[in-house]
């Protein structure tokens, strides 16, 4: 996976995304360019990340959520 | 006589919206709709650790730096697992010396290969056959290429493809035999007698009024 381990916990992809979202939402196309991942990438690794409870959607943009706030 | 077992084999045509999927690949679980907004060059290879695949690949991962800036991704396919695709792509490194740095999906109950007819039983009933599947940012198909378990892709010419699909979509142009960047391109032909009439004043680089070339601003 190339946001969340088999083991739940968040790969260094994963916790860039995570990292990126510290100062508020933003949206999948503004945390590819915070990141340098490829957008393609970013939409699939923020799917992961919101299933295993580290971000929250709202308005196409994307949050973190108190789980996730924690662990970035 | 030998009998052939009729199989289904779909194949997707041109301009239709690309079939949606969500599969596993090595870079993770993957939808189409993930590339929205970017040209894909989805393909197929036979197996992985097999010898015309790996110098595709090679080839294919050496040609990435020249799609990025076409703002284009690629996808790889077969009917191998994740873990017999990571082994070929460390294989590839540590033997090759050669980095994949796009996702392969593991097709391995066929869903995407039948989606897109890559299995052609008359080359193989069981593997992938070397498919590349252009998709545009809206999800259409562009261009299909198919070719023969036997027969390595030509990395230029699929260059080349990409060049001309987003050279006709900027300019409402179509590019002739053997185009290649910076080549006159040719101006749609005129549909009406009156717009025959004025094509050939129009300035452009006419043999008759139905094909005419032009030589398009550099960029």
């Amino acid at each position: 996976m190339p946001c969340v381990s088999p083991d739940g916990k968040p790969t260094s992809s994963g916790t860039a995304v995570l990292k990126s979202l510290k100062e508020g939402a933003l949206s999948p196309e503004e945390i590819a360019n915070k990141t340098g991942q490829p957008l393609f990438r970013v939409r699939s690794g923020l799917r992961e990340l919101k299933t295993a409870g580290f971000v929250e959607e709202a308005a196409d943009k994307y949050e973190l959520s108190t789980t996730g706030a924690n662990v970035s | 006589m030998v009998e052939v077992q009729k199989e289904e084999c779909i194949l997707p045509v041109l301009g239709q919206t690309a079939p949606d999927f969500e599969a596993p690949t090595t870079q993770g679980n993957l939808r189409l709709s993930d590339y929205k907004g970017m040209w894909l060059i989805l393909f197929s290879h036979p197996a992985d650790f097999t010898p015309v695949c790996t110098t595709e690949f090679m080839a294919f991962s050496e040609m990435y730096e020249e799609l990025k800036k076409r703002n284009t991704e690629l996808l790889g396919l077969s009917v191998d697992s994740v873990s017999s695709h990571i082994a070929w792509i460390r294989n590839c490194e540590e033997k090759m010396g050669v980095k994949i740095p796009f996702p392969i999906i593991a097709d391995l109950n066929k869903d995407v290969a039948r989606k897109y007819g890559m299995i052609h039983p008359g080359q193989s009933k069981t593997e992938t056959v070397r498919c590349v599947f252009i998709i545009d940012p809206e999800s259409k198909i562009r261009a299909m290429l198919y070719y023969p378990l036997t027969t390595g892709r030509n990395m230029a010419e699929i260059l080349r493809l990409i060049d001309a699909l987003q050279t006709a979509d900027k300019h409402k142009v179509a590019t002739p035999a053997n185009w290649m960047p910076g080549d006159p391109v040719v101006v749609p032909p005129p549909n009406t007698t009156e717009a025959a009439e004025e094509r050939l004043k129009q300035g452009y680089d006419c043999k008759d009024w139905y094909l005419c070339k032009k030589k398009l601003p550099e960029t």
